[in-house]
């Protein structure tokens, strides 16, 4: 029988019903025909014209019998009182698309659950890219692991005296840089990696690196550029181009790097004002050469200045 | 529906609120419901409930397909309006109580401020099991005009003298760091406290020189990354500072710098609702207590109190709602003093722990903000100078802000938050001026005041329960650097009302009884 009409007619205490089979049957009849009628009612343990007070009981306390795992609060009468299950035949899109936003709206807990682990898993997958190699830093010296941390991140090295080690399309590289445990790490090419505030911990024992590309990096903010102070005496050239997330602030703690020659801040989203702060950086370290964003940029032209190439071709 | 409302109102007593609790629980399930008890209401028993639905729209006899879908949602209707009648709902059909605080509650937090706010987080996220603690954080100041937090400077660093401040700090930091981890609201866009990472830079003349190194050496030893630097260091790094008088220079290299507290308290705010911590608007003007009298292991008699009700008067009226409280944690900030008061800390003879009042008082401390278009550049870190005077960047505009700690004898009046700007022409520009030579041409854009929660005491935190009133547990006293640490003394409250001793940071020479014992806790680097 249709869960609505059982609900009404199991609150209202004074409705009468007829407790015929032909009654029974115009229920079912006028009952939604998404609900299977293969006997159900011939096998319903309790007739409706019976014990209404047992019918308001059922009602309000748990149903007994439920093939969905929710917490048994009371559901508004919309699934079947008496512990009956029910065969939910799909009937037609909209149907399907309400009993589908239905079915998640009852769940509202488990769903926000679900997207709360979703968000903490894609945390902790940037957290596990960060580790610390420690036992390649204790076998093999800093300066290996510092490697090994770069390219496992689909970075590139580069060793002094040497070409660019690069891990292929697949993210795989060869191991030949295992030996080289006393050569100092010159260049180090992590662009687009997932490099964090955590894995700069394998890069800041690269003491000897002269040249530091950062771009595109999605993790790399203010805290990151606070934290390359270690690396002042040998950095000569440091890329942050089109990471999201550097603003003026981070850039403001990049004049501990004394020695840098070249530094690249064009494409930076998160700054305010770049031309403004290309100049307040090139005054800051006065002996680097900043490529930035034009000191124009985000000027308005004055009236005067408008350009008066408006009427007439240009002279041939 | 009008003959179900007189059956209903003739049922309940002639009030909609009266005296006792009643709470939650009703037989059709879990209600959440603010504004308590409905009166002398009778159990329903399910064969009671009788509620006739003679509505035309649920006739049995119009169901159908085409009302199907109908019936759900006006079922669901009045299904929670039942639930809000019944007792624990909030329905009331005299007049309106969602303004009203609950009727009980485990924790009420006295203050509304990023202390009571960091107590209340950590309270919640560190509760076993989840939802087990009811906390009502209660704040007169809807708008935090006068709230320290809003007004300050907003600086965190970790040069400090006592090593306890230096753990707190760098919790702090590590907390703002990974602020949106622990503060994610779904659907919320993420925190962005702008955090600048410039560091702080304290001078020295030849008579602090000694203490300053032996400072560093404790902070170096906590872990904060602090490097001395030489009067001739600190001319090549910064030409612009005037190095006469400073004979040694601390920079704090990572981890210290200022940042926007409002956005930290947003934020705090944000999560806390989500949580589920209840608020009000409203004053708390009592508190209501049983003495008993105990006698310690060596025979001495003792008066210890427990606080059972707290009255909030609500805002701009003279209504009040009591609230049966287990716990009452004092975050008032610079009116913790008072609200000490109210709970009978400090009534007694001087001299005796009954005597020994909160030494927290209200401190009025000026900001200004001014324009120098030669002055210092981009690397400029928050730097204080030996007289006390101290200043920061502002943007990227050549603007400053900066202050002055006044001595004892020149306080200005607390009484409002008017601002004395012949403060700056003789206390704070002269030395400024000497410090940084390009300071002589500025222009002040605007000031303000704003309250310091000062502890005559030792100038460092209160933290903890009160020995004699063993249910009240402080957060205040910070004098000035409660912003940079709330985030660590917020936990280290949670898990002393928690668990009943600190488990990560060991506050306890912050506790109330060194007021009583003497043993002070001096911060020497308050600015």
């Amino acid at each position: 029988m249709s869960p609505q009409i059982e609900a009404c007619s199991a609150v209202s205490a004074f409705r009468v019903s007829v407790n015929t089979q032909e009654a029974r049957i115009k229920r079912q009849q006028k009952a939604s025909p998404t609900k299977a009628r293969d006997g159900i009612a011939d096998t319903h343990p309790l007739g409706v014209g019976k014990d209404r007070t047992l019918q308001a009981q059922r009602l309000l306390s748990h149903p007994p019998q439920s093939l969905h795992l929710v917490a048994p609060v009371w559901n508004g009468g919309t699934r079947g009182i008496g512990g009956l299950s029910r065969v939910v035949a799909p009937e037609g899109n909209q149907k399907k698309g309400r009993s589908l936003l239905q079915f998640l709206a009852d769940r509202f807990y488990d769903v926000e659950a679900l997207r709360d682990h979703l968000l903490r898993k894609q945390v902790s997958k940037v957290h596990q890219k960060n580790r610390p190699f420690n036992h390649i830093n204790q076998r093999y010296g800093p300066y290996v692991a510092g490697a090994y941390f770069i390219l496992k991140q689909g970075g590139a090295v580069r060793f002094q005296g040497r070409e660019w080690i690069r891990p292929n399309q697949r993210g795989h590289f060869s191991l030949d840089f295992l030996k080289l445990q006393a050569v100092p790490v010159e260049a180090v090419d992590a662009s687009g990696c997932a490099i964090n505030y955590q894995g700069l911990d394998s890069l800041l024992a690269l003491k000897e690196l002269q040249s530091l590309w950062l771009q595109r990096c999605p993790h790399v903010d203010d805290w990151c550029l606070s934290r390359l102070h270690p690396l002042a005496s040998s950095l000569q050239e440091l890329s942050l181009a089109g990471c999201p997330r550097v603003s003026e602030r981070g850039l403001a703690c990049l004049h501990h790097l004394w020695n840098l020659r070249r530094l690249d801040i064009s494409d930076l989203p998160a700054v305010s004002s770049p031309g403004l702060t290309r100049i307040l950086v090139e005054e800051m370290l006065p002996s680097c050469e900043v490529l930035g964003a034009d000191w124009a940029q985000g000027l308005k032209l004055g009236p005067e200045e408008q350009p008066r190439d408006t009427a007439g071709p240009t002279p041939a | 529906m009008l003959r179900r409302t007189l059956l209903l109102g003739l049922c309940r007593g002639p009030l909609g609120r009266g005296l006792g609790t009643h709470r939650g629980g009703s037989i059709l399930g879990k209600v959440e419901g603010r504004g308590g008890y409905r009166g002398s209401w009778m159990a329903p028993s399910s064969s009671s409930v009788t509620f006739r639905t003679q509505d035309p729209a649920h006739d049995v006899k119009t169901v159908g397909r085409l009302g199907g879908g109908d019936r759900d949602g006006k079922m669901s209707e009045i299904k929670k309006k039942i639930q809000s009648i019944l007792p624990g709902g909030d329905w009331n059909p005299l007049y309106d109580t969602s303004y009203l605080p609950p009727e009980g509650s485990d924790v009420v937090i006295v203050g509304g401020g990023v202390l009571g706010l960091s107590v209340a987080y950590w309270l919640k996220k560190l509760e076993k099991p989840r939802g087990a603690i009811r906390v009502l954080v209660v704040e007169r100041d809807h708008t935090y005009s006068r709230a320290s937090t809003v007004l300050s400077v907003g600086g965190i660093r970790q040069q400090f003298s006592v090593p306890e401040n230096v753990q707190l700090s760098l919790f702090s930091v590590d907390f703002l760091r990974n602020i949106n981890e622990y503060l994610a609201v779904a659907d919320d866009p993420p925190l962005d406290i702008q955090f600048n990472p410039s560091g702080y830079l304290l001078l020295a003349s030849e008579k602090g020189a000694a203490i300053m190194e032996n400072n560093v050496k404790v902070q170096r030893q906590e872990g904060a990354k602090v490097c001395l630097m030489s009067p001739e260091q600190l001319r090549n790094k910064f030409p612009w500072i005037n190095t006469e008088g400073v004979a040694l220079a601390s920079y704090g290299m990572e981890h210290e710098g200022w940042f926007d507290p409002w956005c930290l308290l947003q934020g705090l705010r944000r999560k806390v609702q989500s949580m589920g911590v209840l608020f009000c608007r409203g004053e708390v003007t009592r508190f209501v207590s049983s003495s008993n009298l105990m006698k310690t292991a060596s025979g001495e008699e003792v008066n210890l109190k427990r606080i059972h009700e707290v009255h909030v008067k609500i805002d701009q009226s003279l209504e009040y709602q009591p609230v049966e409280c287990a716990i009452v944690v004092n975050a008032a900030g610079a009116w913790s003093g008072q609200v000490a008061e109210l709970a009978g800390i400090g009534n007694g003879p001087p001299g005796t722990l009954q005597g020994t009042k909160l030494p927290v008082e209200l401190r009025k401390r000026y900001v200004y903000l001014w324009h120098c278009p030669q002055g210092p550049g981009l690397e400029t870190p928050f730097v204080i100078d030996p007289s006390g005077t101290y200043f920061r960047r502002e943007g990227l505009g050549h603007n400053y802000l900066g202050g002055c700690s006044p001595t004892e004898e020149e306080e200005p009046d607390p009484g409002n938050l008017e601002v004395d700007h012949d403060f700056f022409q003789d206390r704070v520009w002269p030395p400024l001026a000497q410090r940084v030579p390009a300071f002589e041409t500025l222009k002040v854009r605007s000031a303000w005041a704003g309250y310091y929660d000062y502890n005559t005491f030792d100038q460092n935190g209160v933290v903890g329960p009160h020995p004699l009133v063993i249910n009240m547990y402080f957060a205040t006293g910070f004098s000035g650097h409660g912003l940079q640490q709330a985030p660590a003394v917020g936990r280290a409250v949670a898990e002393m009302v928690l668990e009943g001793h600190f488990q990560t940071i060991n506050l306890s020479s912050f506790l109330f009884s060194r007021f009583y014992s003497g043993e002070k806790v001096q911060e020497h680097n308050i600015i």
